[in-house]
C-alpha cells in the first residue's frame, strides 16, 4: 500500500484523495516512510518535518471530510528547496552561514502551497546559496543520483530533483538562476521547469542573482509541473518584478496538448560536438518523433549564445556579491567571534571566512572585482550589453518558431568530485540552459530516454518566448505521452531499486 | 587631540573665497517606510517608538526579503523636486550602494546614482540682511535611511572605543530625498549666513509641502556642509581651480551650519596661508567646543560598488502625474514672505519678529480666520509665545489660529480688555474650551453695565473724600486712585477707560449736587 502510493503521480494522488479512497495523512505517512528507508541513501534531505507534515495532512482531510471543496493538489506532499524561507522550518540554502536560522515568515511560492492544501515534507539539499551544478557544494554533503548513487544528481537543485526521482515526494519546489531546476531534472530523469521570469513570486526565495533568479515546479511527470505551476504563478504585490497579468491554465495546456503545425527551431549552436553522443541522440530520436506527429522541425541560428556564459559568470557574481552582504552575523544566523573578542568588522569577517564555502567565496570575489571602479563598463556593463544581444537572438528566432529545442545539458550525470577541482567545467554544464535566464524565457526539461552508452537519463529542453509558458507544457506534455506509450511506461520505471539501500539504510540507522 | 588653528575671518576673507556645497537629507513622513509596510518613525504619529519595533524583514535585511517602492515617497519626492525647480526623469532606476556597516541591515543601501528622480534645480535664497541668492541644484534623489547605532562605554559615544554598540533598525528604511547643489560662488562674507538661510529655506518648502516634519533636533532634516578655498585671482586673472574640499557631517541646527562653515573657512585658511595643504575627508562637527575633528579619509575613489537594483523596476513617472503635482504646488516660501509682509503692513523688525518665532503660518490662519494682521502678530508673538517658554512647547501646540482670531474678535468688540484676554487664553491653553466658552464659564466679560459700575464709583468716592476733593480741584489725574478701586471692586472685568469717563462724570455731579 505504502509502496503504492508512492509511485502514484501528484495528479493521480489528488485524484484518489479527491474521491475519498485515501487520506492525505496515508498519503503523507507512505512518503515519511519513504523518506526514512531510502534518504540515508540518496541525502536529499536537510530537514524533514513529519509531526508537522502529519499535522497538516489531517487537517486538510479534515475540511475534506466537511465537505469544503478543496484543488486538485490537497492533501499531496511537497518537498520544498532550502532556498526557500518557510515560517517555523530551519532554512539554509545549503550554506553553514544560516544553519539553525529559522525564519518568521514564509516564502510566497510556499505559502500559496500551504493555502492549495498541500504538504510540506521538508527542506531538500542544494548547492550553497544555489552556487554549483552538481549539489557537491552543500555545506551539509552532497545528494546523491538515484539512478547511480556514485553520480551527481545536478544542481543545484539536486535535493529536489533527487527526492522526486526516489519516490521521497511526488513533486518538489525548486529555483533556476542558470539551469538549477533543468539541469537536474535532466540527469535524474524528471519534469523541471523554469518559468517566465516574473510568473512566480521571489519574495522570501534567498537572493542568489536577482534579475535571474525564478522558483518552479520539479515532478515526474509535465502536467504535475502544470498543476504546480498553477498554484504557485501569480502577480505578487512583494515583488515589484513579478508580472501584474493573470495567467492562462498550464493543466489546461497540458490536456490538450498537440503539435500539429507546431513550429519547433532546433539551436545551430546548441547541437555540436560538444555534447556526448547519447545525448544528441536521444535529443534527435525525440525531434523525429515529434515531426512524424505534425511538428516541423527548423534549424535557427542564435549566434549569441555562444558569450551567454562568460556574461552570466559576471552578472551573476556581481549581483551576488551584494546579495550576500547581508550575512553578517549583525541579526541572523551564523555568529564566530575571534579569539578574545573583536570589532564588529572582525566578527563579521570571522563569520564570513567560517560561514562561507570556497565557491561561495570565489563567487563574491569575482562579483565584487567585476562591480570595482574602473572596470564596471568593462565587465558587468559589457555583460548586460551582452544579455540584450541573447534577448535579440531569442526575438529573431522566435519570430520564426514557436519553440526552440536544445539538450538540457552537454552530458549525462558525471561522478560525484569528477569536476569538483575545475569550475570552468562545471560551470559549461549549464551552456544551454542559461541563455533563458538572461532572456527571462520560461524553459522545460522533459525526459527522452537513456543514453546508450552510460544508461543514465537525458533530458530535452523547451524554450518558449516570455509569459508563452503554455507552449512548452503543450510541446512537453506531447512529447512525454508519445514517448511513454514508446517506452510502454514512465522512464523512471527503469531507475534501479533503490530497496536494498533501504536495508543499508535501516542498518546504519540513518535518517 | 591639538586644538585647531585658525585664522581671523576677514583676514581668510581677503586672502581667499569660500565655496560651499550642501547636502541636504530630507526624512519624508509617509506612513510607511520608503521599501517597506512597516510604519514610518519619520511621521509623528510614529515617532519614538520602542527600539526595534517598527521593522519589517525587508528593513532587517531578512533572507529572502525584498523591496517595494512607496509610491507615496515618489510623489513626495517628485513634488520636491519641482519646489526646487527641478527637472523630473521621464524613467529613474534605483541602485544599490554598497558598504558594510552594522546599521545597515543588507550591507547596501538603496539610492539612486546616475539616475536621480529630480535634476537642475535653482532655489531663491533671502538673508536676513537682505541679500537674495540663486542657489543651483544639482540633483534631489530618493534613498532609505540606515537604522541608528548607540555606541555603549568609551569616553568619545563612537564606535571606537566603545565596549559595545546597540542597533535600533526603526529608522532603517524610512525614506529620504537627498538634495545636493551645485558648488555655490559669491557668498562671500556671508557664506556661512548663506549656508544658513539655504538649509531654513529647504525646511520652508518641505513644511509648505507637508511632506516632512523638518525638526532638525529630530533628524527629519540634516545637513551635511562642504567647503573649500581658493587663493583670490589677481585682477585680471583667471579665476583659480576650485580647492580641495572636506564635508563636515550632521550638522543638526541652522546655528551649527552657520558657525561650521565659518568654522572650516577659518581653520582651512590658516593651513593654506602657512603653505599646508587640505586633506580631503568628512569631518565631524562638535557642538559643544564649535569646531571640527577629522573624520574618515574620503575621496572620489570611495568604490560603493554602484550597480541597478535588481529588485525593483525603474520609476517612469507620467508626464500627467508630474503636471497634477505640479499644479498643487504651493507658493514658494520666499514669494509668499514679500507678499504677506506687504500685505499686512508690517514693518521690517515685526515680520522678523512673526519669522524668527517660526509663527509665520500661524499668523497667516489667523488673519484668515477673520483677525486683523497686528492682532494676529500681537497675541502669537506675545502672551502665546510666553505661555508656549513656560511650558516648553511649541505656540502652535497651545491654541488654533481660529481661537486666536476668535479671542482678537472679542477684544475688537470691547467683551474683553487685554488683560482679560490673556485669561481667556490661558483657559483655551489649558483645555478649557473656545475662547467663548472660557468666557463665559469663567464669567470674563467685560461688564458694560454702567449700573453697577455707578454704584461702585460711588462707593469709592465716597470712601475716599479726599480724592475727590482733588478731582474737583482740577486733579484729573487723581481719578486713577478711584479707578483702580473700582477695577479691584469689578474683578478687572470693566472697560478701564470707560470707568473713567464714569468716574469724572459721577465726580462733578457730586459737585453738582453738594
Amino acid at each position: 500500500m505504502s509502496e503504492h502510493l508512492v509511485r502514484l503521480t501528484a495528479a493521480e494522488l489528488g485524484e484518489r484523495l479527491a474521491s475519498g479512497d485515501v487520506s492525505s495523512v496515508e498519503a503523507t505517512r507512505a512518503h515519511l516512510d519513504r523518506i526514512a528507508a531510502v534518504d540515508g541513501a540518496v541525502h536529499a534531505f536537510l530537514h524533514v518535518d513529519g509531526e508537522r507534515a502529519l499535522e497538516t495532512a489531517a487537517a486538510v482531510d479534515r475540511r475534506r471530510t466537511a465537505g469544503e471543496s478543496l484543488g486538485p493538489l490537497a492533501g499531496v506532499p511537497i518537498a520544498i528547496k532550502d532556498v526557500l524561507v518557510t515560517e517555523g522550518m530551519p532554512s539554509t540554502a545549503g550554506s553553514r552561514i544560516l544553519e539553525g536560522w529559522v525564519p518568521p515568515y514564509d516564502a510566497t511560492p510556499v505559502r500559496k502551497v500551504r493555502e492549495a492544501g498541500m504538504i510540506p515534507l521538508g527542506k531538500t539539499n542544494m548547492d550553497e546559496f544555489a552556487m554549483g551544478s552538481s549539489t557537491e557544494h552543500s555545506a551539509y554533503g552532497p545528494t546523491y543520483n538515484p539512478w547511480d548513487l556514485e553520480r551527481i544528481p545536478g544542481g543545484s537543485g539536486g535535493g529536489s530533483a533527487a527526492s522526486v526521482a526516489a519516490f521521497e515526494a511526488p513533486l518538489a519546489l525548486g529555483s533556476d538562476t542558470g539551469g538549477s531546476i533543468r539541469q537536474p531534472a535532466h540527469v535524474t530523469g524528471t519534469v523541471g521547469v523554469k518559468p517566465t521570469y516574473g510568473a512566480v513570486s521571489r519574495y522570501g526565495s534567498i537572493a542568489l542573482a536577482s534579475s535571474l533568479d525564478q522558483v518552479g515546479p520539479v515532478t515526474r511527470t509535465v502536467l504535475d509541473a502544470a498543476l504546480l505551476q498553477d498554484v504557485i504563478a501569480g502577480h505578487d504585490p512583494l515583488d515589484s518584478t513579478s508580472i501584474p497579468e493573470a495567467w492562462p491554465s498550464m493543466a489546461e495546456a497540458v490536456r490538450r496538448a498537440d503539435v500539429a503545425g507546431l513550429r519547433i527551431g532546433v539551436v545551430k549552436q546548441l547541437d555540436s560536438d560538444g555534447f556526448q553522443a547519447g545525448v544528441r541522440s536521444r535529443f534527435h530520436e525525440a525531434l523525429e518523433l515529434l515531426e512524424r506527429n505534425g511538428a516541423e522541425i527548423v534549424e535557427v541560428s542564435a549566434p549569441h549564445f555562444e558569450y551567454s556564459i562568460a556574461a552570466y559568470y559576471l552578472i551573476l557574481p556581481a549581483e551576488a556579491s551584494s546579495n550576500l552582504a547581508k550575512f553578517d552575523s549583525v541579526r541572523f544566523g551564523l555568529r564566530v567571534t575571534p579569539e578574545g573578542g573583536g570589532t564588529v568588522e572582525q566578527v563579521m569577517g570571522a563569520t564570513r571566512e567560517a560561514g562561507f564555502g570556497p565557491e561561495v567565496k570565489r563567487r563574491i570575489i569575482l562579483g565584487t572585482y567585476a562591480l570595482s571602479a574602473g572596470y564596471y563598463d568593462a565587465y558587468y556593463g559589457s555583460a548586460q550589453k551582452v544579455r540584450t544581444l541573447v534577448q535579440r537572438d531569442f526575438d529573431a528566432a522566435f519570430a520564426k518558431v514557436d519553440v526552440l529545442a536544445t539538450p538540457t545539458a552537454p552530458t549525462t550525470a558525471f561522478k560525484l568530485g569528477e569536476k569538483l577541482d575545475d569550475p570552468l567545467a562545471m560551470y559549461l554544464n549549464d551552456v544551454a540552459t542559461i541563455p533563458a535566464n538572461l532572456a527571462g524565457v520560461p524553459g522545460i526539461s522533459v525526459p527522452v530516454g537513456l543514453a546508450p552508452e552510460d544508461g543514465l537519463p537525458v533530458g530535452i529542453q523547451f524554450l518558449a518566448p516570455a509569459r508563452e509558458d503554455a507552449r512548452l507544457y503543450n510541446v512537453g506534455a506531447a512529447l512525454e505521452r508519445l514517448l511513454v506509450e514508446q517506452w510502454g511506461g514512465p522512464l523512471l520505471d527503469r531507475a534501479p531499486d533503490l530497496s536494498s539501500h533501504e536495508m543499508a539504510a535501516a542498518e546504519e540507522g540513518v535518517v | 587631540m591639538a586644538r585647531a588653528e585658525l585664522m581671523d575671518f576677514d583676514e581668510a576673507l581677503e586672502l581667499f573665497e569660500p565655496v560651499i556645497g550642501l547636502e541636504v537629507h530630507v526624512e519624508l513622513n509617509t506612513r510607511t517606510k520608503m521599501f517597506s509596510a512597516a510604519p514610518n518613525p519619520a511621521n509623528s504619529e510614529f515617532h519614538g517608538a520602542e527600539p526595534n519595533t517598527l521593522v519589517a524583514p525587508v528593513d532587517l535585511g531578512l533572507p529572502g526579503s525584498l523591496p517595494v517602492v512607496n509610491g507615496e515617497a515618489v510623489r513626495n519626492s517628485i513634488s520636491l523636486g519641482l519646489a526646487l525647480g527641478c527637472g523630473i526623469a521621464e524613467s529613474c532606476r534605483f541602485a544599490r550602494k554598497n558598504y558594510f556597516y552594522p546599521d545597515l541591515a543588507k550591507n547596501y543601501q538603496i539610492s539612486q546614482y546616475d539616475e536621480p528622480i529630480a535634476f537642475e534645480g535653482s532655489v531663491e535664497v533671502e538673508l536676513e540682511n537682505g541679500r537674495v541668492f540663486q542657489v543651483p541644484i544639482e540633483r534631489a534623489h530618493m534613498e532609505e535611511d540606515a537604522g541608528k547605532l548607540t555606541h555603549v562605554g568609551g569616553s568619545t559615544g563612537r564606535i571606537h572605543g566603545a565596549e559595545y554598540s546597540l542597533v535600533d533598525y526603526n529608522r532603517a528604511g524610512v525614506p529620504l530625498v537627498e538634495i545636493v547643489t551645485r558648488p555655490i560662488f559669491g557668498g562671500e562674507a556671508d557664506a556661512p549666513a548663506l549656508a544658513r538661510a539655504y538649509v531654513s529655506t529647504i525646511r520652508d518648502i518641505v513644511i509648505s509641502l507637508g511632506i516632512s516634519e523638518a525638526r532638525m533636533e529630530r533628524g527629519n532634516l540634516r545637513c551635511d556642509a562642504n567647503v573649500s578655498l581658493r587663493p583670490r585671482a589677481a585682477a585680471g586673472e583667471p579665476a583659480e581651480p576650485l580647492g580641495t574640499r572636506t564635508e563636515t557631517k550632521n550638522v543638526n541646527s541652522f546655528r551649527s551650519i552657520e558657525r561650521a562653515v565659518r568654522h572650516e573657512i577659518q581653520r582651512q585658511a590658516a593651513i593654506l596661508a602657512k603653505g599646508g595643504t587640505i586633506t580631503q575627508e568628512t569631518r565631524h562637527w562638535h557642538e559643544d567646543t564649535g569646531t571640527t575633528s577629522p573624520g574618515r579619509p574620503k575621496s572620489d575613489a570611495d568604490d560603493y560598488r554602484y550597480f541597478p537594483e535588481p529588485d525593483l523596476l525603474p520609476v517612469v513617472p507620467s508626464r500627467e502625474l508630474v503636471e497634477e503635482l505640479r499644479a498643487a504646488l504651493p507658493e514658494p516660501p520666499a514669494a509668499r514672505r514679500r507678499r504677506l509682509k506687504t500685505e499686512w503692513g508690517f514693518t521690517d523688525l515685526e515680520f522678523l519678529d512673526v519669522l524668527n518665532g517660526g509663527l509665520l503660518v500661524e499668523v497667516a490662519e489667523t488673519v484668515a480666520a477673520g483677525a486683523s494682521p497686528a492682532a494676529a502678530r500681537k497675541w502669537w508673538t506675545g502672551e502665546l509665545t510666553r505661555l508656549a517658554n513656560a511650558r516648553d512647547t511649541d505656540a502652535a501646540s497651545l491654541v488654533t489660529p481660529a481661537e486666536v482670531a476668535e479671542l482678537a474678535a472679542l477684544v475688537e468688540a470691547g467683551t474683553l480688555t487685554d488683560r482679560l484676554a490673556r485669561q481667556v487664553l490661558e483657559g483655551v491653553a489649558a483645555g478649557e474650551g473656545s475662547p467663548k466658552q472660557v468666557v463665559d464659564a469663567r464669567r470674563l466679560a467685560v461688564v458694560s453695565d454702567d449700573g453697577a459700575l455707578v454704584a461702585a464709583i460711588d462707593e469709592a468716592l465716597a470712601s475716599q473724600p479726599d480724592v475727590l476733593a482733588k478731582i474737583r480741584d482740577g486733579k484729573v489725574q487723581a481719578a486713577g486712585a478711584v479707578i483702580g478701586a473700582v477695577m479691584k471692586a469689578m474683578q478687572g472685568k470693566a472697560d478701564a477707560a470707560r470707568v473713567r469717563e464714569l468716574v469724572l462724570e459721577r465726580a462733578a455731579g457730586a459737585d453738582a449736587g453738594a
